[in-house]
């Protein structure tokens, strides 16, 4: 066993002959040869902590699923927890378009190999920018809280001031990351966030704080819609009034699968949106299904000038009506212009955008209007009926989408406690709050989407009713 | 044609004999398909979504109600009308239209390790398990996925030398970004960030060693080569002082040329009190044969997506492993994967942490297909994946230098490992055909357009192959074939290779001020509309 070569079937050259074929051209005996570019001293000369191959295909996907047979999936329970990744159901026709194996595999190839790639990007940013109002959408990247965080930068640099006013209930995992992106404050060129209050009755935010604590040294005003707390946010374009009064910007936090009964952003004025396109057609993957989108205004060329993702815009040929798509602006990316650039760019979420396209595609207008009903019934419905059992009762304003809040004080059980519970009746409960907010006693955000029926949510009353009991 | 000889075929096709085969006489599927917005017709539907039951309904009442005045959407969004086989064929025409690696042979896009992605590691991403898992899970019902990124942290720990890992990073710029921030926080912990506010970078690493220090605050100093293609020693050493933060560098650089006096920056460095972190995103030359730790380095990143064989999905998503000493593992974003017993955690317990730099817990479809690939490689594999990239690399440069117009600046006798950064400096001086237009021309023979060179140029005309494990014999043969073939196309007939391409789905570009012209650019159907077609 032990002298037998290693051929391995991803290895077409580890076959002996080939490779003594190949170094004989080189005059080499041994690839050795060419290693001795790296100098002894620095040389590993142990042996990789890293148990023996599973050579055969049949061992190693045995080992691998039996690995992975071990979680309990969304599939094997009925799962109530959004709190940014939520259960929506992917049409079949998305997965069977970005498991081709051409998307699956493409890289950077130039804007003729990889035509069908830059069009179908293309068509993500037109769509999405119909469902947001925007005539601009840059190529998604990492998260929601990741573009958050760059477009508080990007309004920095417009507007040349270093204050982003958020509302104090926003995301506070997307908060963590905004931060990360934002520096420490002592640094020179933070971008410094400061804090408005939200209204504890309804979970919108507090307009009057927000007048309070804005002054002409902000850069931008950010608000979510839905919220963390999943309440629809009915002042956005008061917020983005006050924010254009005082020479800011507005930036509104969005999820796009609400908007085929909600109000864009766009519409409401406002000069930026971000949110995430995880609900648009990405299976969740424990949070991987997410990516973060920007849009802006293109009546300034400013905003697509500090603007820190790749931009993409379509071009033509000599044939008319013939089409390409090319990246724009490319020397502000990092890639144009490394430390002079804005922010960085590298590999993103490409395979996430043609899985939105074809879902935005296949949904069509009354396909969104459709599901934003459901989500809003069915949850609302979760709502009632958890309402109704002893000790537990909704919180903030009966204005939401998909995602409430759930206040167990009453029943003298921890959000906690009632979760382990629940998974005894293959339900996962909502995402426990009481650490994040505290001031909601012990709460917990249930997420109700289309992909749940009233059946569903009756089981979930029951267990609920039962547990607390 | 019917009595054609093969050699008259060949004649007639401009096809190449060579040893082994030929080129492919390829033309890309050309669909001219309209954009999807254009198509279908109102009142199609792709899919039915679920309507709330009619108990449901009586119940709460209209959805409407419970939506804030002046909140409800008006103007329903001008989305495609089309039935679902439409779409369908819409996309797979796209897709025939994207060449990808499955297709070409991405041996053109170094840097980018483009090695083939087993199909099997799909089933296991796509299935319930891994793809219908949700973030907030309680750790208990998803310890399968944790013992995977458990282990494969484990393994890369041991193939860098490190002490500790994240794999949240969403991409390697995502880890390199991690860190910047992670030196930041060390410095702030010590008190010294008022002190300390600069980075080290070289021109031939990534352009995200430059960037991300920047976002995360730091002034970037950028040294350039020495005559062997290394970064200035000297230059290093000068740049180097009590301001210092540390470096961010690749060993192999771009060019493909291993720096044999790396330790010796790190030394420079950590005398200064600074850190020494390495960006390597390309590995494969190096798997088993040297470690980051091993020189010195604090912390390293790797890319799953390129050395450990996740594919790359159109740009993403992607996973950054980022790898560090045991004194920099207290400030890495949380969660970490822990192991106690026989249980897997999520450890959120980390108050010096930097925090999060992605949301949830990352890009795990790439751990579990880098876990596979690690798996049924083992020790031995690794090591031969790494001779076997460094092999065929030095295979095809002797191919490529013996076409002509082409050169291989820095370090002459000195191999390189996984890559090299070539010159077609002289091709263009002597026939107009420079590095982009042969780009557009190798497409014509199914084969990637080839990555050409981060910016800036230093060298001139520059193109960078990376034959990787991957690819076979007759693969880079057919590879260095196709720049012979470019190479004698332009001194021939240069126009006809600035003309390219010809093979494709769509002719040469125009209209290229769109690229930069606010009234021209046309980043969505609803702009172009509205610009370029005066459409309302």
């Amino acid at each position: 066993m032990a002298d037998k070569p290693f051929i391995h079937p991803y290895i077409p050259n580890s076959v002996p002959a080939t490779k003594e074929a190949m170094l004989d051209e080189l005059g080499l005996s041994s690839v050795e040869e060419i290693y001795a570019e790296i100098p002894d001293r620095l040389r590993f000369k142990g042996t990789l902590d890293i148990p023996p191959a599973i050579l055969a295909e049949r061992d190693l996907r045995r080992h691998v699923q039996g690995l992975l047979d071990k979680n309990i999936s969304s599939v094997d329970y009925l799962n109530f927890c959004g709190a940014g990744c939520w259960q929506h159901h992917v049409p079949s026709i998305v997965d069977e378009v970005i498991n081709r194996a051409e998307f699956v595999s493409a890289y950077c190839g130039g804007e003729y190999s990889d035509l069908g790639k830059y069009l179908t990007r293309f068509e993500f940013n037109s769509m999405l920018g119909e469902l947001l109002d925007y005539a601009a959408v840059a190529n998604p990247i990492y998260d929601w809280g990741d573009v958050a965080g760059r477009a508080f930068r990007m309004a920095r640099r417009i507007t040349g001031r270093d204050k982003v006013l958020v509302p104090s209930h926003m995301s506070p995992m997307r908060l963590m990351e905004a931060r990360t992106l934002c520096q420490p404050e002592a640094m020179v060129g933070s971008t410094k966030l400061r804090f408005f209050e939200w209204d504890r009755d309804t979970g919108m935010v507090d307009l009057d704080d927000l007048r309070t604590k804005l002054d002409d040294s902000f850069a931008a005003v950010y608000w979510e819609s839905p919220g963390y707390l999943g309440t629809i946010e009915a002042h956005g374009a008061e917020i983005v009034k006050i924010a254009h009064e005082h020479g800011a910007l507005a930036i509104a936090g969005v999820d796009p699968i609400t908007l085929g009964v909600l109000v864009p952003p766009g519409a409401l004025g406002a000069d930026i949106a971000c949110g995430d396109i995880q609900g648009l057609g990405m299976h969740m993957h424990a949070g991987g299904g997410c990516s973060g989108f920007i849009a802006f205004r293109d009546d300034d060329p400013v905003f697509a000038e500090e603007c820190p993702l790749e931009l993409y815009t379509v071009m033509e040929t000599a044939t008319p009506g013939q089409y390409a798509v090319a990246e724009a602006l490319a020397e502000r990316t990092s890639y144009g212009a490394r430390d002079q650039g804005k922010d960085w760019v590298g590999t993103a979420s490409g395979l996430w955008t043609i899985a939105a396209a074809v879902y935005m595609a296949v949904m069509g207008p009354q396909g969104f209007k459709d599901l934003g009903e459901t989500c809003i019934a069915r949850s609302h419905y979760a709502a009632k009926l958890l309402g109704e059992i002893p000790g537990v009762r909704i919180k903030l304003s009966p204005s939401f989408f998909k995602e409430f809040v759930v206040d167990f004080d009453g029943t003298g059980k921890t959000v906690a406690e009632v979760n382990k519970k629940l998974l005894g009746h293959q339900i996962f409960g909502g995402k426990d709050l009481s650490a994040e907010f505290p001031e909601l006693g012990q709460s917990a955000l249930y997420c109700v989407t289309e992909y749940y029926d009233q059946a569903d949510i009756e089981t979930l009353a029951a267990a609920v009713e039962e547990v607390t009991a | 044609m019917k009595d054609e000889t093969p050699q008259e075929k060949v004649a007639r096709l401009g096809r190449l004999r060579r040893d082994g085969g030929v080129l492919h006489d390829y033309q890309a599927p050309r669909w001219d398909e309209p954009f999807i917005m254009e198509q279908g017709s109102p009142g199609e539907r792709g899919v039915l979504v679920p309507l709330a039951e009619d108990d449901v309904t009586a119940a709460v009442g209209e959805a409407a109600d419970y939506i804030p005045e002046g909140m409800s959407r008006a103007a329903a969004p001008d989305l495609p009308e089309m039935s679902q086989y439409q779409v369908l064929r819409h996309y797979l025409r796209y897709s025939q239209m994207t060449l990808g690696m499955d297709l070409g042979s991405d041996i053109s896009e170094g840097t980018c390790t483009m090695k083939y992605s087993p199909k099997m590691h799909e089933e296991l991403i796509r299935g319930h398990k891994a793809a219908d898992l949700h973030p907030w899970q309680d750790e208990e019902t998803m310890q399968g996925l944790l013992a995977i990124v458990y282990e494969t942290g484990q393994y890369l720990k041991s193939i860098s030398g490190m002490d500790a890992f994240t794999l949240q990073p969403g991409g390697g710029s995502h880890a390199v970004f991690t860190n910047a921030c992670v030196m930041r926080r060390y410095f702030e912990a010590k008190g010294e960030l008022d002190q300390r506010n600069e980075m080290i970078t070289t021109i031939f690493s990534h352009p995200c060693d430059a960037a991300t220090p920047m976002v995360a605050g730091f002034k970037v100093i950028t040294v350039m080569p020495d005559e062997n293609g290394y970064p200035d020693l000297a230059a290093f050493k000068a740049a180097v002082s009590e301001k210092t933060v540390g470096c961010m560098i690749t060993n192999p650089e771009d060019t493909g040329i291993y720096n044999p006096q790396i330790d010796k920056y790190v030394e420079v460095l950590h005398e200064a009190g600074a850190l020494a972190f390495t960006d390597q995103a390309n590995a494969n030359g190096i798997l088993g044969f040297a470690r980051a730790r091993d020189a010195g380095f604090d912390a390293c990143h790797f890319n799953l997506h390129k050395t450990f064989s996740s594919p790359h999905g159109c740009e993403g998503p992607a996973t950054g492993a980022y790898l560090c000493t045991d004194e920099l593992a207290k400030y890495l974003p949380v969660p970490l994967v822990t192991k106690v017993g026989d249980n897997y955690h999520l450890d959120y317990d980390r108050p010096e942490s930097i925090g999060r730099v992605r949301g949830f817990l990352g890009n795990w479809m790439g751990v579990i297909r880098a876990y596979a690939w690690i798996r049924t490689m083992g020790p031995e594999g690794l090591k031969e994946v790494a001779e076997i990239s460094v092999l065929n690399n030095n295979y095809l440069d002797n191919l490529l230098m013996a076409v002509k117009g082409v050169s291989r600046p820095y370090a002459e006798g000195h191999r390189r490992l996984d890559q090299v950064r070539y010159s077609l400096e002289q091709l263009k001086e002597d026939t107009g055909v420079g590095t982009e237009a042969l780009r557009d021309r190798m497409v014509d023979f199914g084969i990637q357009s080839m990555w050409m060179s981060h910016h800036p140029w230093v060298v001139p005309e520059p193109f960078t192959p990376e034959p990787c494990e991957t690819y076979s014999k007759d693969d880079l043969d057919e590879w260095a074939a196709v720049i012979k073939k470019g190479s004698d196309e332009a001194y021939a007939d240069a126009q006809f290779v600035l003309d390219a391409p010809h093979a494709q789905p769509i002719e040469q570009m125009r209209r290229t001020e769109a690229m930069e012209d606010p009234k021209e650019w046309a980043f969505t159907w609803r702009a172009y509309k509205r610009k370029i077609l005066k459409q309302k």
